[in-house]
């Protein structure tokens, strides 16, 4: 297996969605090629980073007057019937 | 080497009831769907549009598109796929308004395969997010991924960040499941090559951020 072909199923082997046969050989690969290996792990470190970095989360305060505005926007547009909606 | 272990998606089997009871006017109902949702359509938004007013701004017009729309679902998919699809619609429509300059579109030409064919593979330290503080690491996680093409990031976050299915997020983007399949190869593959500049072993070298070197380029 080259690096390129590698490569394109990488993201297929990190989500665990492969044959038991292309994972066998893309493991194969991971024993002997260094660069590979090497991407294949902080491939996964990138994704485990951003999932766990919470980033934008959403201040409470914020949160509630934005449900507020929402549901009085709801309420409103109920009142005036479905056209309105 | 171990698979992206999925994220726990809450169960929503009273989901559907919710949807029925505020079709049927209910808006407490729907209040509980916001209540539910909020938090992710706001994440996705900020993605996006990398603007928090505009973010905030999605996410009232999602909701309440959404309300306005109810009678639409079908129940064919999750409610929460669906909502999402709204919400990056109207996300990227900010985004287009914000960047008439540049167009914004899911389906923009994505580059050949060379493009994302890793140059640094140099290897990162053991916990690399602990060597800046939390603040720091905030930047680069935020400067990097605002980097890439809205269509990437978009992608990136629904799967990895929110943990959608590739199946769904190709129901939320009106994506082919192969295009969804190479974004995310790409994207992953972008940031991970951005990072690098700031995670790699550095023999030596204290592992503080260096701005100079390591912003995005684009």
């Amino acid at each position: 297996m080259k690096c390129s072909e590698f490569l394109q199923e990488l993201t297929n082997y990190l989500d665990g969605v492969i044959d038991d046969r292309t994972k066998s050989e893309l493991e194969d690969h991971l024993a002997w090629c260094h660069n590979c290996y090497v991407v294949c792990d902080t491939t996964k470190k990138t994704i485990e980073i951003y999932r766990d970095s919470r980033l934008y989360e959403l201040p409470e305060d914020l949160r509630s007057r934005l449900r507020s505005a929402i549901v009085s926007k709801c309420h409103s547009r109920k009142k005036a019937g479905p056209e309105g909606v | 080497m171990g698979t992206i272990q999925p994220k726990v998606v809450e169960p929503v089997s009273d989901e559907l009831a919710l949807v029925q009871a505020a079709k049927g006017g209910d808006v407490s109902a729907f209040e509980e769907l916001v209540r539910r949702y909020d938090r992710n359509v706001f994440r996705i938004a900020q993605h996006i549009t990398q603007n928090r007013e505009d973010a905030e701004d999605v996410v009232q017009d999602a909701f309440l598109k959404a309300y306005g729309n109810l009678n639409q679902f079908q129940g064919q998919s999750k409610f929460y796929t669906w909502l999402v699809r709204i919400a990056v619609n109207e996300a990227l429509m900010k985004l287009r308004r914000r960047r008439p300059e540049r167009t914004v579109s899911l389906d923009e030409e994505v580059k050949t395969d060379e493009d994302s064919l890793p140059r640094e593979v140099a290897d990162w330290s053991p916990n690399p997010e602990q060597q800046y503080n939390q603040a720091e690491l905030r930047d680069i996680l935020t400067r990097t991924i605002q980097g890439l093409p809205a269509s990437f990031r978009t992608v990136f976050v629904l799967r990895d960040v929110e943990g959608l299915s590739t199946e769904e997020t190709a129901q939320a983007l009106d994506l082919s499941i192969p295009a969804v399949k190479s974004r995310l190869l790409r994207a992953r593959l972008q940031l991970r090559e951005r990072l690098s500049r700031y995670f790699q072993k550095r023999e030596g070298a204290d592992g503080k951020l260096n701005r100079e070197s390591g912003d995005g380029n684009q």
